[in-house]
């Protein structure tokens, strides 16, 4: 017997590539294009994000009955914006470093529209277990976008993967930059990102044609 | 049987096939078409799109070949073993052989790589999407050599080249549907991905980045990188006011010389493929930035300390005369393609162009010139100001209509039918 029923699978693999958050449904583009110019940045980021919207999309599940709807947008804050710091304590604990290369993005995961999106979308509507899978899956499909830009802003833009010079060493001209190679200084910036995502976006739709929406 | 009829029973050869319209292109490259329309009504002109393309890059050869003499004169000036060119335009000590073999052996990799890989991109394309070749990169393909450093390493150039065909055009759907210039998608991507390679005082020179730190360390300094540093004094001794309007200062390849690039403006003008109201109203706007901020020098507003000072108080109308203003008013901002349409949105479109131009160019902190940022950034607005210029048109006449008075028919009787054009 599988470990998930198909149905419950989908909720995990939809969000991963027909269904993404980021190239299908075009949400969370702020965070995908502040934070990836580093590879390490950007993993974690995916799994802060992958933290919260687990979590978040449990408790509002569970609270679903009894939060008024008037005023669950609120309580969807709440519980987004507890999470949201007890990632960034735990960041400055462990990894004050690269808290201050994430600095305030962290702290705007909280509007991250996919978050607050699968709150109302999904969460609200759904029992804990399903919610959980749904939270997981987007916040993964989330996550796979943000390191494949983040691998070729790095490789290109600083010719090192995971702060690993992978192409030689740029000041000593060793490896690819004997040859005269140099880093691609446009990789570094935001735009970049925004480029990147849209090629991802071009290639994922030209693979599969049902995905382009009607002019 | 002639090379015509090979490639025209080639081209027959591969109809319908996937390759067909890489051999289509060559064929139509280099003949007529054999195949012509008979019947019906049709507008004859001899300008199509292929005679407007050839007519831009004749009208840009004169830079060319200006640039060519232009890279042999700067290098050997810098290396002190000739003096600077005195007499006019054909003065002395320019128009030599030694200065264009340099320049041609520099300049014509440039020129042939970025056809090569354009025109690659463009038949991979048509080979993929199954159209024609179209002939949008032939006039891209000669301005990219010609606003680029002439030390710029090859194959930074490819790659710029790649992206800018691609993501510049080729993903909006090909010539005539692009949104940005791809010429200058290219020189922005260059700018922004190989910084060292496009500014400074060492790129305007040819072999100035190779003896960087040696003991015959030479450099270039452009007219606007002077300015950017306040030394307004230093600038003055080197260039005066013929060099800049001829030309005989470091730059891009093609963008130095102003006379020649008035010269093949006045060709694009007079064959009406360039629009005249842009290229006006883009020197108009430049003007009237370069006054106000003269105006603002003149006021005291700003101390001598500033580091604006100095180009700001450059001479208003100096401005057209050095960087890439002229060369972009001319041949990019004229862009059929990415510029406004309307006539009353061109005067709009080319005003902004000139007075952001001189903007960017004072008060960009990393590097002394904007005309490419202006361009692009009004490339972007150009569908909007269509839209305005059209939408007010469309509400004037409707005002019109409103106050018409419309007579009776004379068949009831009244007087003569008068109705008002709408």
């Amino acid at each position: 017997m599988a470990l998930l029923s198909k149905k419950d699978a989908n909720l995990i693999l939809d969000p991963l590539a027909d269904n993404n958050p980021i190239t299908i449904q075009v949400l969370g583009i702020c965070s995908a294009l502040a934070i990836t110019a580093e590879l390490k940045a950007s993993v974690v980021m995916a799994i802060s994000v992958i933290f919260v919207l687990g979590v978040g999309n449990v408790v509002i599940s569970l609270l679903r009955n009894v939060i008024p709807s008037k005023i669950r947008i609120i309580v969807q804050l709440i519980v987004v914006a507890t999470l949201v710091i007890v990632v960034d304590q735990v960041l400055k604990a462990f990894a004050y470093e690269l808290s201050k290369t994430l600095a305030v993005f962290v702290g705007l995961i909280i509007t991250n529209c996919i978050i607050m999106g699968r709150f109302e979308a999904f969460a609200l509507g759904n029992g804990p277990w399903k919610s959980f899978l749904d939270g997981i899956g987007n916040a993964l499909g989330y996550g796979v976008i943000l390191i494949i830009v983040g691998f070729f802003r790095e490789l290109l833009g600083s010719g090192t993967l995971f702060g690993i010079p992978v192409l030689g060493d740029p000041i000593a001209k060793t490896g690819l930059y004997a040859t005269g190679y140099e880093n691609n200084g446009f990789m570094i910036i935001p735009p970049a990102a925004l480029i990147v995502v849209g090629i991802i976006i071009w290639v994922q739709r030209s693979r599969n044609k049902a995905l382009i929406e009607e002019a | 049987m002639g090379l015509k009829e090979k490639l025209h029973e080639t081209k027959l050869k591969f109809q319908g096939k996937k390759m067909a319209p890489a051999f289509n292109a060559i064929h139509t490259f280099l003949y007529a078409p054999n195949e012509t329309t008979h019947s019906g009504a049709h507008v004859r002109s001899a300008d199509d799109l292929k005679r407007t393309m050839n007519m831009v890059i004749m009208s840009l050869v004169p830079c060319l070949i200006f640039g060519m003499f232009n890279t042999g004169y700067q290098h050997y000036l810098a290396l002190g073993e000739i003096d600077a060119v005195t007499g006019g335009f054909f003065g002395s000590g320019f128009w030599t052989w030694d200065n264009f073999i340099l320049g041609f052996w520099k300049i014509l990799p440039l020129v042939v790589v970025s056809y090569v890989v354009g025109l690659a991109v463009e038949f991979v394309f048509a080979v993929i999407k199954g159209h024609e070749v179209e002939e949008g990169y032939l006039v891209t393909g000669m301005l990219v050599p010609l606003i680029v450093p002439v030390d710029l390493p090859l194959w930074m150039l490819a790659v710029a080249v790649v992206f800018g065909v691609v993501i510049g055009k080729e993903v909006f759907g090909g010539t005539g549907m692009n949104i940005l210039n791809p010429a200058l998608t290219i020189r922005a991507f260059l700018f922004f991905a190989y910084p060292t390679w496009m500014s400074g005082d060492k790129v305007w020179v040819h072999g100035a980045v190779d003896s960087a730190g040696t003991a015959d360390a030479i450099s270039g300094e452009t007219v606007l990188g002077f300015l950017a540093q306040g030394k307004t004094t230093e600038m003055a001794q080197q260039y005066d006011l013929a060099d800049m309007f001829f030309g005989f200062i470091p730059g891009s390849v093609g963008e130095t010389s102003t006379l020649l690039i008035l010269l093949g403006g006045l060709i694009l003008v007079f064959s009406k493929i360039a629009s005249w109201r842009i290229m006006l109203s883009a020197i108009i706007g430049s003007l009237a930035m370069g006054l106000i901020f003269n105006g603002i020098v003149a006021a005291e507003w700003i101390p001598e300390y500033s580091k604006f000072y100095s180009l700001m108080s450059f001479e208003y109308w100096q401005h057209l005369l050095v960087g890439g203003l002229a060369f972009g008013i001319v041949f990019m901002a004229t862009d059929p393609v990415t510029g406004a349409q309307t006539n009353r949105g061109k005067w709009i479109y080319g005003f902004l162009i000139g007075f952001m131009s001189v903007m960017i160019r004072v008060f960009n902190p990393g590097y002394p010139e904007g005309v490419f940022l202006a361009i692009l950034l009004m490339n972007v607005f150009a569908p909007t100001i269509d839209h305005y210029v059209v939408r007010g048109n469309v509400k004037r006449r409707l005002k019109r209509l409103k106050n018409a008075t419309i007579y009776p028919k004379v068949s009831e009787g009244a007087e003569a039918l008068k109705t008002e054009t709408v």
